[in-house]
């Protein structure tokens, strides 16, 4: 099938642009960095094929391929099963890259990485802790002099995955969370400001002393912002990066649906960091055009071959060993 | 000029007043191209017919793209008001996951913020339009008015990173401790303050529409007679009784007429609102507390609303602002008429 494939993309090649196969997609913000590089790689390398993905939000994009204006989707929350039924097409979940959310923070005088029991983030959202010098965040951070400061949350106002990776590991550790706020793009948050996109939350973070926020890990590291540690199930307190992130992939392979719509917040192992989740494409499992199903076919095994291995250089955390074993299997329905 | 077979397409009248010397006298002028064409007695009916019937076309055409926002807005929101109904005007709770959805916080936080934001920017774009006008030296008129001018033309974005970045330490670290101070016991002005809020989304709003009301209302207050204001200085009046007597009080329309166009930009603002106001949708007294607006948002959530009844009650927010912008225009263009009617009648 891939031969053939290819032989027709030669042969389209050859007949200019009279054969050329251009796909469009739209989704999430969160992975538009590296799909970008990937579609431009996949097309430098595949003549003939044109790949353009626009980050128009996880919720545009779910609604632009359920209703077959786009050849393939992306979100960074799965759908529910309420929105698959209501697709007209049939759609598949392929998880592509990984990506976390950090707790940062703005202290005066203290330079050093803060730890955060899950439920304390949670309280701290709920308005429960409202000072720097509480007891429970002076438990877990000895030697560090707490100021007695009132703490101004931060939170994401703009419907985000980042917000919905979020709620979604605060309501699993906090009942009182999950009751009163939920998980969602946008929830109601019971005080605190709220600022646009990372940027947002970053600036307002690093411009108010003894705020606490959150952003994406990619962009804490890439603008080398101070960010806290976390404490995962197993009792551990793990800091984000792309290893760490791809571990709680891992530790949720064993228990992963087939359709990959899993939360892997709060993942067990001992190295996983709890804030963490997929991103996925939104794949038709028969194109209306079959020749643009061969070229979907043919990327994901691309991006599993090539593009995993590039994740990492662009902080994406790639998807670990068993889990691409697992997608390389699923693709072979995709048509 | 006068050479055989060149027929002036305008041709003006014969000079009546002859040099003293008597040498240059034009012979009469041979009627003009346009001259003919409009004495031919058929031309005109058509022409003005078809004329007439492309104006009212165009004239209709804005009751057209009024009426089909409306019905769109409308029609795409009809889940939410038939789920929400009145509730969604008066409820206090916006929750995308329960699915409440009431819009009342943002209604609050555009009208409290633009009302502010008007309070603040009139006396200074009054005050900068009469000192343009009648007391500025002439070397600072046009530095002044350039300056004014440019602050409209300042993308909304770019305020937005200027009051992040600069005006909500300002209002956090040295103005906020003052109005506390003083202005405390009012209830409007309690800490905590955190920079960001209602109050600094006003001042920003505010800087946005005073260039709007300075220009406009400069045009008007210079469209009123010299006369009067000679007339003024006669009896005796001095300068700031000469502004008061026929300046303000003539224009003072058109004045009024340019606030509402200024409160009508401040309540659609939208991006550097939600950089400075917070976004957190709470109806309370305190000025420094943050707020929420209803365009704000709709930019905030519109992209990744999840949900056909989410995404229907952010259209209706999206009607809900309409409806608030276009009574607000409504009354500016009854002004602004009333204004140039009394300008024509007070000219003569």
């Amino acid at each position: 099938m891939k031969t053939k494939f290819l032989a027709l993309v030669t042969l389209a090649a050859m007949a200019a642009t009279a054969g050329a196969q251009h796909l469009t997609g739209a989704g999430g913000t969160f992975p538009n960095p590296i799909y970008q590089r990937w579609f431009t790689e996949y097309s430098a390398s595949h003549p003939g094929v044109q790949i353009n993905y626009q980050s128009v939000g996880s919720g545009a994009g779910i609604r632009q391929i359920s209703q077959g204006i786009v050849d393939f989707g992306a979100s960074d929350g799965p759908m529910t099963d309420q929105q698959l039924q209501e697709s007209k097409i049939k759609l598949i979940h392929i998880p592509t890259v990984l990506g976390a959310v950090v707790p940062s923070y703005n202290l005066p005088g203290v330079n050093q990485e803060l730890h955060f029991a899950p439920d304390v983030i949670a309280d701290i959202y709920l308005g429960k802790i409202t000072k720097w010098n509480d007891p429970r965040l002076a438990k877990d951070n000895p030697g560090v002099s707490l100021p007695d400061h009132s703490i101004l949350p931060v939170y994401r106002s703009d419907g985000s995955g980042t917000n919905y990776i979020f709620t979604d590991f605060l309501s699993k550790v906090s009942p009182d969370f999950k009751t009163k706020v939920g998980v969602n793009t946008s929830v109601r948050w019971p005080l605190g400001v709220g600022q646009k996109g990372n940027e947002g939350v970053a600036g307002m973070v690093r411009n108010s002393p003894y705020s606490f926020g959150y952003v994406e890990l990619i962009y804490a590291v890439q603008n080398k912002m101070l960010y806290g540690v976390v404490k995962n199930p197993a009792g551990k307190w793990v800091k984000a990066s792309t290893d760490t992130v791809s571990a709680a992939a891992a530790g949720a392979a064993k228990n992963m649906p087939a359709d990959y719509r899993v939360s892997i917040t709060n993942a067990p192992g001992a190295d996983s960091y709890p804030i963490s989740s997929f991103t996925w494409l939104l794949i038709p499992i028969q194109s209306q055009d079959a020749a643009k199903g061969k070229v979907l076919h043919d990327f994901l095994e691309w991006m599993l071959d090539h593009g995993e291995a590039e994740a990492a250089s662009m902080t994406y955390a790639p998807l670990p060993a068993p889990v691409v074993a697992r997608v390389r299997k699923s693709i072979t329905q995709i048509h | 000029m006068n050479e055989p077979g060149i027929i002036p397409l305008i041709q003006t009248r014969v000079p009546q007043q002859r040099e003293p010397d008597g040498t240059e006298v034009h012979a009469p002028a041979v009627p003009s191209v346009i001259r003919n064409f409009l004495r031919a007695k058929s031309s005109g009916r058509i022409a003005d017919g078809a004329f007439a019937g492309v104006m009212v076309l165009c004239a209709l055409s804005i009751f057209a793209i009024v009426v089909l926002i409306v019905f769109v807005l409308v029609s795409d929101s009809r889940l939410s008001i038939h789920a929400s109904g009145w509730k969604f005007f008066t409820g206090q709770i916006w929750d995308p996951v329960s699915g409440d959805f009431g819009a009342l916080p943002f209604i609050y936080g555009t009208v409290v913020s633009s009302l502010l934001a008007v309070v603040m920017a009139v006396p200074l774009a009054l005050a900068v339009s009469i000192f343009l006008l009648d007391i500025c030296p002439k070397f600072l008129r046009g530095p002044i008015s350039f300056l004014t001018e440019l602050l409209a033309a300042i993308p909304s974005v770019v305020y937005g990173l200027w009051g992040v970045f600069v005006l909500v330490p300002i209002i956090r670290d040295q103005v906020g401790p003052v109005l506390e101070k003083y202005l405390g016991w009012t209830g409007f002005f309690v800490e905590p303050n955190f920079g960001v809020g209602i109050f600094t989304a006003s001042v920003i709003l505010a800087i946005m529409i005073f260039p709007v009301i300075s220009s406009i209302s400069r045009d008007v207050m210079r469209a009123v007679p010299v006369n009067q204001r000679e007339a003024a200085l006669a009896l005796g009046a001095t300068r700031w009784e000469m502004i008061r007597i026929s300046v303000l009080r003539n224009a003072r329309m058109g004045i009024v007429g340019s606030v509402i166009l200024g409160l009508g930009r401040a309540l659609g603002e939208t991006m550097a609102v939600t950089m400075v106001i917070g976004n957190h949708p709470d109806i309370v007294k305190n000025l420094f507390a943050p707020g929420y607006t209803l365009a704000s948002v709709i930019a905030n959530e519109f992209t990744e609303a999840t949900g056909d009844l989410y995404l229907s009650a952010l259209i209706e927010v999206g009607l809900a602002l309409f409806l608030v912008t276009i009574v607000v225009n409504a009354v500016a263009r009854l002004l602004v008429w009333a204004v140039t009617r009394g300008n024509t009648a007070g000219a003569h």
